[in-house]
């Protein structure tokens, strides 16, 4: 990376004018990059190609993998609807060794612990980079520089937008499917290894040159609903096993008990009711964690007190907002991602539960998106800055953990919350400058933490509507002291000049890069 | 042949806490190890505070190894106190400073509805808890702590109570047994603990031996500020003695009754309709009413049963309890706003005082509500669920500007 140039960008930080090669956009601030061309389109195929009674079996993934074409250099993709119960992404890359083939970019949605297996790949030279989450040990092994091209964080809906845009060209996507049938339609819902819906898997099956679909539940056509159309797919392959069920969808989501998350909860949601916005016919978004599920639950004793139902929820689901949907307190989950049996229950026998993707929810680069039009959604961060910049990518020690999520694409909503505990052990979330941005404060509104509130100065209208609320209200500098006493002042971590990652904004420009951690 | 010694936590499940094992060599310096899961950010910090305290106590040669997950200085600071202690016989201390907030009295008449247990060896529990809004946080020395851990706890305890921020509540600790919790008593009464609960009182005498124990404490360290004592009577002998034992010192503000060892003092069990203890909690009533001390309910032991909290302290305010032990921070709200009047009790009471003070504006020696003569104890009793509601808020100071426009 010596050889690049810096640039600075909107948000004050030094990103390379090269990365992997390809040209670095620097940041430009929100809504200021202006995209230019068309989109991306993958060579037209012809019916002349595949079989007219719609049978594309082939006998197994290396011989798919084969007819595809996989060679040298080429990028794969695969989604993480099964999350840690994930059997295929590690099958494609054992085969690629197998075959010899070298130098893969790898470009999942998202990563979990159950690749860590790819490590080995990562080192022998099979894969040569992962465009998508590097969570866990994939994360430990790239922060500490061992990776050999540059990681690419995307959010769900920058994954999308690159897709779409051509920035990144799939050569063969793979993708399993809970449900499919020769031809290759297929559904999350119906099969052992249901997981909801197959939304992260849309752009790949619309863009890729070629789509592989993996199922271990075939079904005679029609694969009935077709969440992915056949249309798209080359090859089906029959596996024995897809993924692992109870790592896909967890039998028991739990609200947190944690007398201090409930406490913060319990303050968002009254922030909220005191702000006006849980009125008739609002719209909230909450992810799957202890808190957020919390935060719902409030939210619903506000709702019944005040007779008052939601228009719609946006998010992962699980078993507390089908509740909600069930008794009525709100008409529509418009779902990303299905956490729980009961989710997937609800999304296959509801039709008031309805899946998404990243193209209808979060793609910039369209004609609008769902995520915007939220009315308030609830979002985590592992550090915010004084200026409400935060970071949900790396630790306060330095290392690279966790993807973005939908999270960038969320802060578009009309209020965004981060409900986060003011430290965590010792180490205080906000700070003076976070270790990597990844979204710009002036889309990041209100920090509820347990020992008090700071709203955006830039949210004249909600400071004004909660000024008499009884809510206790401090300033962003206010907790950091606070944080700062109690805990102490944290040292920097020793990072090194290698940039290991890019952090794409949801334009696809780059907010910010990490850097190698030198250990001691 | 070195002696090592081992305090604190470490294992599974543990945060914000620290295990620290110690021995004093008589060469090689300060040779410490640390395990941190915040070494990057605070681990030269943790050194040298480990290397100042070793000096404090003049030793010069040591093996310490800390494992930390998180720990904040006045734990890591009372862990290596409590290793050191073990190790070598010393009056010295390393006391952290005291923050401001943790030197005020408090009143005899505040209210105690709902006062939270936290064990004194867990300080994790200890650094939120005044954010859930409890009337006081009792940093228990006694059965939260198991035996072999008593001594390091002293010292997590009395810097808790220097340096925790328990926003507004009533610092308290229960201290062992009389006697041996006597002895805790050096370990909290320099440091400006504003209550002392007195386990499994028996006799006036136990309550005499606290308070000479104390007067010693603060004779010798020359602090004055008030310290109230809060018997708990957990036998059938403390039931009898119930009287005796609230009005033995006039530093007594409240008297509690704990179920749990007086049903087995019984040779009963606890039961949820609780018809076992029933003599005995009203017997506690009676007698604190009587020595015009509060009079203060068992624990409700079921965290995640709110509803039937709700039913236990409703029936508790019935019986004239005036509060509520919490072993769990979402029990506070439940008790505290059971423990508040409700919407009738207001009205009623705003009514009477109301008519209180009209008859005294006209001049009348006789208060009456309609036809009806009201008794001065009817009157006493209005004017304190008004007092009552004012304080939590219910409504405002001047609520008879607004009433009497009505």
């Amino acid at each position: 990376m010596s050889n690049n140039n810096m640039m600075k960008n909107a948000v004050g930080r030094l990103v390379p004018d090269q990365i992997n090669g390809e040209k670095v956009i620097p940041f430009k601030g929100v809504g200021k990059h202006v995209p230019e061309g068309r989109k991306y389109a993958p060579p037209i195929p012809t019916c002349a190609d595949y079989p007219d009674d719609g049978n594309k079996l082939v006998s197994n993934l290396k011989e798919a993998l084969v007819k595809a074409g996989l060679k040298d250099g080429m990028t794969i993709s695969t989604h993480h609807h099964f999350r840690n119960g994930d059997l295929i992404a590690n099958q494609v890359f054992d085969t690629a060794k197998e075959l010899g083939v070298k130098n893969l970019r790898w470009f999942p949605s998202a990563s979990f612990p159950c690749h860590e297996h790819l490590i080995q790949y990562l080192e022998d030279g099979t894969i040569n980079r992962i465009e998508g989450s590097m969570n866990g040990p994939l994360g430990r092994f790239t922060s500490e520089g061992n990776m050999k091209g540059v990681g690419v964080l995307r959010s769900h809906g920058g994954r999308y937008q690159a897709v779409q845009d051509g920035e990144v060209h799939i050569d063969i996507a793979v993708i399993a499917a809970p449900a499919a049938d020769a031809f290759g339609n297929a559904n999350g819902v119906h099969g052992d290894a249901a997981c909801g819906l197959l939304g992260f898997a849309l752009a790949d099956s619309q863009y890729a040159d070629k789509v592989i679909m993996a199922t271990d539940n075939l079904v005679p056509f029609p694969c009935i609903p077709w969440q992915i159309h056949g249309n798209y797919v080359d090859y089906t392959v029959k596996v024995d096993k897809i993924g692992i069920s109870e790592k896909i969808v967890s039998g028991t989501t739990r609200i947190t008990k944690s007398p201090d998350r409930l406490l913060i909860a319990e303050m968002t949601a009254k922030f909220c009711d005191k702000a006006g916005i849980v009125k008739d016919g609002f719209s909230f978004q909450a992810g799957a964690g202890g808190t957020s599920l919390a935060i719902g639950n409030f939210l619903a004793d506000i709702m019944r007190n005040k007779g008052i139902k939601a228009r719609f929820l946006r998010g992962g689901s699980n078993k507390y907002p089908v509740q909600m949907l069930e008794e009525g307190l709100v008409d529509y989950i418009l779902d990303g991602q299905t956490f729980d049996l009961e989710g997937v229950r609800s999304m296959r026998d509801n039709p008031n539960h309805v899946n998404t993707s990243p193209f209808t929810s979060y793609n910039y680069h369209g004609k609008g998106n769902f995520a915007s039009m939220v009315d308030v959604v609830f979002l985590g961060a592992t550090e915010v800055d004084v200026n409400f910049n935060a970071n949900v990518v790396t630790h306060s020690d330095g290392y690279l953990l966790h993807g973005i999520g939908g999270w960038q694409n969320c802060l578009f909503s009309k209020c965004t919350i981060l409900p986060l505990p003011l430290f965590r052990d010792r180490i205080p979330v906000i700070k003076d400058e976070v270790t990597t941005i990844c979204g710009p404060g002036e889309l990041i509104d209100v920090i509820v933490t347990e020992r008090g509130i700071a709203i955006n100065p830039r949210r004249t209208d909600l400071i004004e509507k909660v000024k008499d609320s009884g809510l206790p209200l401090t300033t962003i500098e206010e907790l950091k002291t606070e944080a700062e006493q109690i805990c102490g002042v944290p040292a920097k971590p020793k990072i090194g000049d290698k940039v290991i990652a890019a952090i794409k904004w949801v334009d696809g420009t780059v907010i910010d890069v990490v850097r190698n951690i030198i250990k001691e | 042949m070195v002696k090592t010694v081992i305090v604190g936590n470490k294992g599974e499940g543990v945060r914000s806490d620290c295990a620290v094992t110690m021995e004093i060599t008589d060469q090689g310096g300060h040779n410490i190890r640390l395990n941190s899961k915040v070494s990057t950010l605070f681990g030269e910090e943790i050194i040298q505070q480990a290397k100042s305290i070793l000096h404090h106590f003049e030793i010069e040669h040591a093996n310490v190894t800390i494992d930390d997950t998180g720990a904040l200085g006045f734990v890591l600071a009372a862990r290596l106190e409590a290793a050191i202690k073990k190790l070598i016989d010393t009056d010295k201390q390393y006391l952290p400073e005291i923050i401001p907030a943790n030197t005020n009295e408090t009143k005899r008449e505040r209210f105690r509805f709902a006062r939270l247990y936290l064990p004194g060896n867990t300080p994790r529990l200890m650094i939120n808890a005044g954010l859930h809004s409890p009337d006081g946080v009792i940093l228990d020395l006694e059965d939260a702590v198991a035996i072999d851990r008593k001594h390091e706890a002293r010292y997590v305890v009395r810097n808790a109570l220097r340096v925790v921020d328990f926003k507004g509540a009533e610092r308290m600790v229960r201290i062992n047994q009389i006697p041996k919790g006597l002895e805790d008593l050096d370990y909290v009464v320099p440091h400006h603990v504003n209550l002392v609960l007195v386990p499994k009182a028996e006799s006036a005498d136990q309550i005499i031996q606290v308070n000479e124990r104390i007067t010693r404490i603060q004779t010798e360290s020359g602090s004055k500020h008030k310290i109230w004592l809060m018997p708990i009577i957990e036998s059938t002998l403390g039931v009898e003695k119930a009287y005796e034992i609230a009005t033995a010192a006039d530093n007594i503000v409240a008297m509690a009754i704990g179920l749990e060892d007086y049903t087995a003092d019984l040779f009963t069990r606890r039961t949820i309709e609780g018809e076992e203890s029933d003599f005995a909690r009203k017997r506690l009533v009676v007698a604190c009413r009587a020595a015009k001390i509060q009079p203060i309910d068992s624990v409700f032991s079921d965290v995640s049963d709110m509803e039937g909290l709700r039913q236990t302290v409703r029936k508790s305010k019935s019986l004239g309890f005036d509060g509520m032990g919490c072993i769990h921070p979402r029990q506070i709200k439940v008790i505290k706003e059971s423990f508040a009047p409700d919407e009738a009790e207001i009205e009623k009471a705003k009514k009477i005082v109301n008519a209180f003070h009209e008859a005294t504006e006209k001049g009348l020696g006789v208060v009456s509500l309609g036809t009806k003569m009201i008794d001065p104890p009817v009157v006493k009793r209005a004017q304190k669920t008004i007092n009552l509601a004012i304080t939590l808020g219910i409504i405002s100071k001047n609520w008879r500007d607004e009433y009497e426009q009505q």
